[in-house]
């Protein structure tokens, strides 16, 4: 056992000003193992990461690679002991080709002319089962094999532990398979991977051994098999979880009944088809689909973020158009856009400024929102949806994934919306603010707000929405509701429907 | 008493404190800068700061000395950088024809001096709002190349700050026409009865016009938005193209001001010399103040301070008998090292250090215990 | 990609913009000063009799300067329908554009060729026809590389001879004694080569103090801070010697705010360059007490040569500087010398 041990961290401290993000934090990994490291955001596994590959430096405890101390100063130090990274975005430039791509930066790469380049890279992509050419440009690779090229590229450098954080949350299932069999064929080889991600089946899919993280301390390490996937949530939020299943139901009857809010015929946008669609007053429903399948562009035609080209919208029976998002914001519409940092935070401005942001922009360019004010809704919100921040001063770009997505929420909430677009509000965040974000759609729902919900775990849908509109390859294939909505059925609708808009 | 004074000191001692944590936040730099530089004229010369009171030729009792020189030497450059600090956060880029469209709202300015048979008050309204509508009108056609066909900014104004001194020079014809008037000279130099330089007094005014626009709208909030985060910005209903438009409108404003100032201190307009060079002094002192030049935040008190930095500077050069044509390697030496201060690499190190030495600090305290 | 090739494209229109820009300010005087010259001659022709002289005359065009405006004025004024002759002109920065200008004269069949040349080279092929085709050449403002042969004279200004007339004028003013502020112009250019050369030598000597030497590059503003510090500092100083009148106007601003007097009877002497009209006003007022020019009025000589008036033993004629003293300056002066309105 101890002869398998690949790399040893103890006690590893990690002090930020005026929050201990480390505390006495052990971790081991083992030759020829994958290992899955989890905890809430802001857990500290991001932390452990960082101070692991250099970024950081730890402010105590010590660090062995094969029984051996060493002391990693730099992303450089890192690599030179063999530990590599792959992050959630990839870092490598897209307009160079692969095999470009795989020799950057290191020293060998400049000695060895473009052909040898060429040959040795298509020959460790071959090895590797990587179904990209070495000549081709990076950019124009999927992006599941960019990342993929990217492990390439750590495992040609030696690598004997190779990081992996959150790779998956941007590939479709077929990508995640890839990926995971090139996971396992190098586990095979005898390279420890630390992987880390949000997806629990994942985990259970190529995982041998678990590291669980809470508030900077370490809970514990268990194999696999001694840890079922209902006791590793408790584990990482700390508490037990009979109200994971416990969400309240929502009679379809009453929602039908009541009056259409929103209703759109032949709606199209520069990047969506036309389609038709209604939502009810005080309704959740959802739009489901693989990645590219359309349901992003076809909520953001509603909320008028693309160019709309067409299509007749009625608002409580009333005509009216809507061209950019401000015009949605007036009938009371609000958007929560899919990618966060792109299109969500303003990341340097205090939390209070970007929960006041959409509300300040529908009263006007001349009628500030007073200081005082301001403070007020920022601090009753971050009360309401607990948010976690410093203060409400701090820049949101500080805070942790889950904490910014409930200043983007608080920032919808706060505009009294009549129905709000919710494009995956859940991504990227700790199963315990998913769970408030899920029981926040449903107390909207009875307050009479209407929902859209869109999440690429079907699981959350199928907890929150009473009807699922299905799409497939830019047309709505189907619309389930009832007893149609679980799981088989919405795979089989994704996987053969017919095709319900031109 | 001795209470009083505990308090003092400890005052004093919570400022520097402040100061070196970086509690300031992007003042600090600029802070310590004219710090540095007021302690290092008081030693050269310790009456260097003294302020005299005297008369001037028109009679009118006036302040003079080295420090209302500075303050008023760096009036145009202090309500330029203002304009200029809007533009920089909305667009991410600076505006380089200021100077030029400075001489070319100066020379609209004195054309419609020149142009009527008496100067009063009205007059030179009338001027000052037709070098208002001209800068702003050019500063539109910059904006509208930024904000509309997203050129990048200083390539943008790349084609103003080229031609726009020619553009001056047919306004009034090629000559450099002079101006005189009680009421320039007011503008310029002193009002009577008022010690205190009147560009001075335009600046505290402009000012002022900005914190309550601040105040009285959403500018601030929005113009930040869009420069950090455009996409963001436009998701949540913010008219960007608007914004980066207004900002540089705003700025033409500013110029337009900076101009008649500059006219109306010599009552001459020379359109080859008027600002010479002043955009880079401009964008210096958005960035001394501390403004990310890529755009997003901004402190407009910054810009305000890194302005009266770069004065004070060339003052001390010049008082020091540097030759002027020095002055400006000295210029670009010390400003190089106000700008690697504020580089996030160097601020990291110097966290690192202060860091460093409070966990010290601890220990030994821990050890005396 | 495209964002490049568009950025690339911009630029490149950037660039057409300004040469377009560049052409209007040359082109654009040329073709009207050529048109008016050409409108002169029709109304001269009708009235055509043996005693007009023509005179074709090649200048830079008046917007290069000041200098250049008057310069231009006086060529106008002196070569006059009036005075008997047939004027006609072509104004270019550009030799080559100048180059074509003298050969269509030439064509024309001009009697007298007139010349500022924009370059001192090029100039041998247009005055060895000219020459051939029996037209007489005379260069004004500035010499040309070529042999003494091709010209009849060169009337020019020696740019350290204006330094010397405004150097003597302050010596003979008898000060007790002399402490400097003298704020030079661009450095390099001729102007401030000439005009600080003679200074610099009574500094060099040690027979005035100079209490500070800066340059303000022709920047008003810029003199008036120089000015400025050294009042601040309390330096005592009793001459300023501004290199143009802008720098010198900068200067008083200065002296102004401050309180001290400047002028005729003043405790400062005020010493400018280049007489624009308003500052030899300044002059008349008393304000300043110097003004001294680098003479743009070569026409009278030319013409008094042409007439047979005068006649020459040098080819190199150096034009007469002008130093006008604000006890002996007149109302005419203004008028005929001064520069702009």
């Amino acid at each position: 056992m101890q002869d398998n041990t690949l790399l040893q961290m103890r006690n590893i401290d990690k002090l930020f000003p005026g929050v201990k993000a480390l505390s006495n934090v052990d971790f081991t990994l083992r030759k020829g193992e994958i290992h899955a490291l989890m905890g809430e955001n802001g857990a500290g596994k991001s932390t452990l990461i960082k101070v692991l590959t250099g970024v950081y430096q730890m402010d105590g405890g010590e660090i062995f690679v094969e029984g051996e101390k060493i002391s990693i100063r730099s992303p450089q130090d890192a690599q030179n002991n063999g530990i590599s990274t792959v992050y959630q975005e990839i870092t490598l430039c897209p307009n160079l080709t692969v095999a470009e791509n795989m020799f950057i930066g290191r020293e060998e790469g400049i000695l060895v002319n473009r052909r040898t380049r060429e040959k040795l890279a298509a020959k460790l992509l071959d090895e590797l089962g990587i179904p990209a050419r070495s000549t081709q440009q990076l950019g124009s690779c999927s992006l599941a094999v960019q990342q993929m090229v990217a492990i390439a590229r750590a495992v040609d450098m030696k690598c004997k532990v190779l990081i992996l954080d959150e790779p998956t949350s941007s590939l479709d299932d077929k990508e995640v398979n890839m990926l995971f069999d090139l996971m396992r064929d190098l586990k095979s080889q005898g390279v420890g991977i630390i992987f880390v991600t949000h997806f629990l089946e994942q985990v259970y899919e190529v995982c041998d051994r678990i590291t669980v993280l809470r508030n900077g301390e370490l809970v514990g390490e268990y194999l696999i098999e001694d840890l079922p996937q209902v006791e590793l949530v408790s584990k990482m939020i700390g508490k037990e979880l009979d109200e994971l299943s416990n969400l309240g139901e929502i009679e379809e009857k009453e929602i039908e009944n009541k009056e259409v809010f929103y209703e759109a015929k032949g709606l199209s946008s520069s990047d969506a088809l036309p389609f038709d669609f209604e939502i009810h007053k005080g309704e959740v429903n959802g739009f489901t689909g693989l990645l590219g399948s359309g349901r992003s562009e076809s909520v953001r035609a509603i909320f008028g973020a693309d160019k709309v080209n067409g299509g007749e919208i009625k608002i409580k029976g009333e005509p009216v158009k809507i061209t950019k998002p401000i015009d949605a914001m007036k009938h009371g519409i609000g958007y929560l856009a899919e990618d966060r940092k792109r299109d969500g935070i303003i990341a340097e401005l205090s939390v209070r400024e970007n929960i006041i942001l959409a509300l300040q922009v529908m009263k006007g360019f001349f009628k500030p929102i007073s200081r005082s004010e301001a403070e007020a809704f920022a601090d009753e919100y971050i009360k309401v949806l607990n948010i976690k921040t410093a203060s409400r001063e701090t820049p949101i770009g500080s805070l942790s994934g889950g904490n910014q997505q409930k200043v983007i929420l608080a920032r919808w909430l706060l505009t009294h919306p009549d129905y709000l677009i919710l494009d995956e509000p859940t991504r990227g965040i700790d199963v315990g603010t998913k769970l408030e974000i899920q029981k926040l759609v449903l107390k909207l729902a009875e307050d009479g707000v209407s929902v859209t919900f869109i999440s690429s775990e079907v699981e959350e849908m199928l907890r929150t929405c009473s009807r699922l509109i299905v799409m497939r390859d830019r047309h709505i294939v189907g619309e389930l509701k009832g007893k149609d909505l679980n799981q088989a059925q919405v795979m089989k609708t994704i996987a053969g429907g017919e095709a319900k808009n031109e | 008493m001795n209470n009083e004074n505990e308090n003092f000191l400890t005052g004093i001692k919570k400022f520097f404190k402040k100061i070196f944590k970086g509690g300031l936040g992007q003042l600090t730099i600029p802070v310590i800068a004219i710090a540095l530089l007021v302690v290092f004229n008081i030693i050269r010369d310790p009456s260097f700061f003294s302020i005299a009171i005297q008369h001037n030729n028109d009679g009118n009792i006036v302040l003079a000395g080295n420090l209302i020189s500075i303050i008023n030497g760096a009036s145009e450059l202090a309500v330029l950088a203002m304009g200029m600090t809007l533009v920089t956060a909305a667009c991410g880029g600076q505006d380089i024809s200021v100077g030029a469209m400075a001489a070319i709202a100066g020379s609209a300015f004195v054309k419609v001096l020149k142009s009527a048979s008496v100067i009063n008050a009205p007059i030179v309204l009338l001027g000052f709002l037709m070098a208002c509508l001209v800068a702003v009108i050019f500063a539109s056609f910059n904006g509208t190349l930024v904000s509309v066909f997203k050129i990048q900014p200083m390539i943008a104004t790349l084609i103003l700050y080229t031609c726009g001194r020619s553009i001056a020079y047919w306004i009034n014809g090629g000559a450099t026409p002079t101006v005189s008037s009680p009421i320039i000279s007011g503008i310029g130099s002193f009002i009577p009865g008022i010690p205190i330089p009147t560009p001075v007094l335009i600046v505290i005014a402009v000012a002022i016009i900005f914190k309550l626009v601040f105040h009285f709208t959403s500018l601030e909030l929005f113009t930040q938005s869009v420069g950090i985060n455009g996409s963001a910005a436009r998701l949540n209903g913010i008219n960007s193209t608007f914004i980066k438009l207004l900002s540089f409108m705003i700025l033409g404003l500013c110029v337009a001001v900076a101009g008649t100032i500059g006219v109306s201190r010599l009552g001459l307009i020379n359109h080859e010399t008027l600002l010479l060079d002043v955009e880079m002094d401009t964008i210096l002192a958005v960035a001394i103040g501390g403004n990310s030049l890529g755009g997003g935040k901004f402190k407009i008190s910054g810009s305000i301070i890194g302005a009266y930095v770069i004065q004070m500077l060339t003052i001390t050069l010049y008082a020091m008998k540097v030759s002027s044509t020095d002055v400006k390697a000295y210029k670009a030496i010390v400003i190089i090292i106000l700008v690697v201060i504020g580089s996030p690499v160097i601020k990291a190190k110097f966290e690192k250090l202060m860091t460093h030495m409070k966990n010290r600090k601890k220990v030994s305290v821990k050890g005396a215990q | 990609m495209m964002k490049k090739k568009f950025g690339s494209l911009v630029l490149v229109g950037s660039l057409m913009a300004s040469l377009l820009f560049s052409a209007c300010t040359s082109g654009g005087s040329t073709s009207t000063t050529s048109s008016t010259g050409s409108t002169g001659t029709a109304a001269t022709a009708t009235t055509a009799s043996a005693g007009v002289i023509k005179v074709g005359v090649v200048n830079n065009p008046p917007s290069e300067s000041g200098y250049r405006e008057a310069n231009v004025k006086d060529m106008e004024a002196v070569f006059s329908t009036a005075n008997g002759y047939e004027l006609k002109t072509a104004y270019s920065l550009k030799n080559d554009e100048q180059l074509q200008a003298a050969q269509g004269f030439i064509t024309e069949g001009v009697d007298y060729l007139l010349i500022s040349a924009a370059e001192t080279t090029g100039w041998d092929e247009v005055l060895k026809k000219a020459q051939e085709a029996g037209i007489k050449v005379y260069l004004f403002d500035r010499m040309i590389d070529v042999d003494e042969g091709l010209y009849e004279a060169a009337v020019v200004s020696d740019m350290s001879a204006e330094g010397d007339t405004a150097v003597n004028w302050l010596l003979s003013q008898n000060l007790p004694e002399y402490n400097v502020i003298h704020i030079q112009g661009a450095m390099g250019s001729d102007a401030q080569i000439g005009r600080t050369g003679a200074l610099q030598a009574q500094f060099d000597a040690g027979k005035m103090n100079c209490v500070v030497q800066q340059t303000a590059t022709w920047d008003e503003a810029e003199a008036k801070k120089i000015v400025e510090s050294v009042i601040n500092s309390g330096d005592a100083f009793n001459v300023i010697y501004a290199e143009n009148d802008g720098m010198a106007k900068g200067a008083v601003a200065a002296l102004d705010e401050a309180g001290i007097t400047h002028g005729v009877n003043g405790d400062v002497i005020v010493m400018g360059f280049d007489c624009n009209k308003w500052a030899l006003r300044e002059l008349k007022a008393g304000a300043w007490n110097y003004d001294g020019q680098c003479s743009p009025f070569q026409a009278q000589i030319i013409s008094d040569l042409i007439q047979g008036k005068t006649s020459t033993s040098t080819k190199k004629i150096i034009n007469e500087e002008k130093g006008f003293d604000a006890k002996t300056i007149t109302d005419a002066d203004i008028d005929t010398y001064g520069l702009g309105e």
